[in-house]
């Protein structure tokens, strides 16, 4: 599959020009299609009236754009030898893990100190909070897909099972945070077992296909049962995290402290967006050493062992079900966790937040960090956040950009950011070469 | 030791095993031989459970195992080499062999890693390499090391010659003897190479679609024309 063999040289020589030139002619033909309707009409408001706006100049560029672009990119690979992709992880991959403990104990010390940085401000911290709760749901799906190798296309349902459990134990039970997070867990893993059953037995596309069913299902009983979710309208309230039951709140109700009261310092509204920060920040950490402790288990080996080979797995006495199972369960309750803790952050959740969209962004980031590499997640989560903030100033075509580099990682690095995989044993017995993996 | 009465298997419409009777004995090497398509792999995986036998029964160590888990079988103490090696390409050589430990929890990994490593030098040399790029000699010893990791009583074999050049062909066969005898360790092999099998056999069976057509010491069959002319002309 990586090896690809070289490009057969034609009898054209290296540079067969009719060839490429058909080639681009084919992708500009497809861009024009594409562009006609997309970028050729165009819906203007004009004196309370809808109207159509023609705008050939664009497409013409957009096509022309799509020819050229084509053109050159073929030419230059044909004068650049193809080189031969070893199976491993590039340089890059290997220096990464191989330095991954420092890597990561500067990562989070940087994520401890970065409230207080000078250029720290309350967008960053926003920012930052939303980037560790993508990080955080890739640990979780990285369970599902990266290591157990199930591909699961509905995670955002473990998402939303959390999230609404919050919800739903405030609004009937009147739960706080604090309660409600160990529920919410238990509860997304129970979703998590329930929909592993019926596909234990898929694989592959099949078992992508009915994940996203279950998604969908999951989207859909939210929004139409009315009586229990309020259904498309939401559920508003839903109570801010306290410091372990201490408020943040400029006046604290009788005969109760505040924070800014009980560390006596000035009120500052930053103070929840800080804690919350720190909250995630926390959730997140506490993910990342348990899978760590996972992949070097029995149960997470047998993961890793069930995605290379299934009938192997059988063979060796390892149970299937019950490691797909527990897979299923786990990445579900961290899922679980990032929702409530998305619940608490935004004190408003509706359907709307746990679309199909979701789903595929929280899957990009583990296909692109790698799948089971998990700084690799926090590589492409970054990537996938904050792109599109820096690419603000660029307005519309912000998602084009976006496009573009996901397209372009995809290319030069086709297994991911990070796919080197670092191995969970090594003996310490005598005659062992000290020599690294290949 | 191993029983099989009368075993049934079908894949759908297809009846891949026809009512197939074997015994293996404590300490034996017994080789099933037979032809592409015969049913030899699927009479190696029907002991395992996989897929299940449909009609007839299976016993190991006098205890009825036609309906257990293919897990709760290799527990019991059958540890299969199956078809294709099926190492895991992505883990390393060590790892692999961890994961044939999963039986026993893994308690006794070191000692029996140590164990693999006497029997098959060349793995020790690349025990941080990743299984798939073994050679298909390397990656025959760590199918079978893997099996052997789990300590079972009986071990299957299906065609560890597959695919491999005559000098590491007599290398396995070598290291296979070296298990039965040092061990006692006893062995079902499933073989296409007819001759180097019976050669190390104690008996041997002869499968053809689906139903044994011939049974006997390895002496016997290496001298009965008939299976000379089918299975032994030309093949060394
Ligand atoms: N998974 C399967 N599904 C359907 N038919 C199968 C399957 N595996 C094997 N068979 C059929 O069962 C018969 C025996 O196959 P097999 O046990 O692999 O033979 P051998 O190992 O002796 O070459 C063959 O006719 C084969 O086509
Ligand atoms: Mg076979």
């Amino acid at each position: 599959m990586s090896l690809t063999p070289a490009t057969p040289r034609s009898a054209a020589g290296p540079l067969d020009l009719p060839a490429r030139l058909r080639d681009a002619g084919l992708a500009a033909f497809v861009a024009f299609m594409l562009f006609l309707p997309l970028v050729g009409f165009r819906l203007e408001g004009a004196e309370g009236r809808l109207g159509l706006a023609w705008r050939p100049d664009w497409v013409v560029i957009g096509t022309a754009a799509v020819f050229l672009g084509h053109l050159a990119l073929s030419i230059v690979r044909s004068l650049r030898p193809r080189a031969v992709r070893p199976a491993g992880a590039g340089p890059f991959g290997r220096f990464v893990s191989r330095h991954a403990l420092w890597l990561g104990g500067a990562g989070v010390a940087f994520a401890l100190a970065l409230p207080f940085l000078p250029f720290s401000s309350r967008y960053v911290i926003d920012v930052a909070t939303t980037l560790l709760i993508y990080v955080m749901l890739g640990w979780g799906l990285n369970i599902v897909v990266g290591l157990a190798g199930l591909l699961d296309l509905g995670y955002v349902a473990f998402y939303a099972v959390g999230a609404y459990s919050f919800a739903l134990g405030y609004h009937w039970f009147g739960l706080g945070f604090w309660e409600a997070l160990p529920l919410s867990g238990a509860l997304a893993a129970l979703f998590g077992i329930l929909l592993g059953f019926p596909v234990l037995r898929l694989r592959g596309d099949y078992l992508a296909i009915v994940t996203l069913g279950f998604g969908e299902i999951i989207r859909i009983v939210l929004l139409n049962w009315v009586q229990v979710t309020r259904g498309p309208n939401g559920i508003s309230g839903i109570p801010r995290p306290t410091f372990f039951g201490i408020e943040f709140t400029r006046q604290p109700a009788e005969g109760e402290l505040a924070f800014h009261q009980l560390f006596g310092i000035d009120y500052s509204p930053d103070h929840r967006v800080i804690f919350l920060y720190y909250l995630i920040l926390a959730l997140a950490l506490l993910t990342n050493v348990f899978v760590l402790r996972l992949r070097r288990l029995p149960i997470g080996r047998a993961w890793e062992a069930l995605r290379e080979d299934e009938i192997a797995c059988k063979a060796l006495g390892i149970n299937p079900t019950n490691t797909k199972l527990t897979a299923f369960a786990l990445g579900a309750m961290f899922g679980g966790f990032a929702g409530t803790f998305f619940a608490t952050r935004q004190g408003f959740i509706s359907p709307e937040s746990f679309t199909f969209i979701e789903s595929a962004t929280i899957l990009a980031i583990v296909v692109l960090g790698g799948m089971g590499s998990q700084l690799g997640v926090v590589l492409a989560a970054a990537v996938i956040v904050l792109l599109p903030e820096f690419g603000r100033e660029f307005e519309q075509f912000r998602m084009l950009l976006f496009g573009a580099a996901m397209v372009g990682i995809m290319v030069w690095r086709p297994r991911g950011l990070l796919a080197h995989r670092e191995p969970t044993v090594r003996l310490h017995v005598r005659g062992a070469h000290e020599e690294r993996p290949r | 030791m191993l029983e099989v009465e009368d075993v049934h298997t079908r894949y759908g419409h297809i009846e891949a095993l026809k009512g197939v009777s074997l015994e293996v004995r404590r300490g034996e090497i017994v080789t099933i031989i037979g032809a592409n398509g015969a049913g030899k792999s699927t009479l190696l995986m029907t002991i395992c459970g996989n897929p299940r036998a449909s009609a007839g029964r299976i016993l190991f160590e006098g205890e009825d195992i036609t309906e257990l888990p293919t897990y709760e079988i290799v527990r019991r103490g059958i540890s299969q080499a199956p078809e294709g090696r099926r190492i895991f390409p992505r883990m390393t050589v060590l790892e692999n062999l961890q994961m044939g430990a999963v039986p026993n929890g893994g308690r006794y990994f070191e000692e029996d890693v140590e164990q693999v490593f006497e029997l098959f030098p060349r793995l020790r040399e690349r025990q941080h390499q990743r299984g798939g790029t073994l050679s298909g000699g390397e990656q025959q010893m760590l199918c079978i090391g893997r099996a052997l990791m789990a300590r079972p009583k009986l071990l299957l074999l299906d065609e560890p010659s597959l695919g491999l050049a005559p000098m590491l062909v007599r290398q396995i066969f070598h290291s296979i003897v070296e298990i039965n005898r040092t061990r006692g360790l006893t062995i079902l092999l499933v073989e296409q190479n007819a001759y180097q099998a019976l050669r190390i056999a104690h008996r041997g069976y002869v499968l053809a679609t689906g139903q044994i057509v011939m049974e006997g010491t390895s002496a016997q069959l290496l001298a009965d024309p008939e299976v000379r002319a089918a299975y032994l002309e030309g093949g060394h």
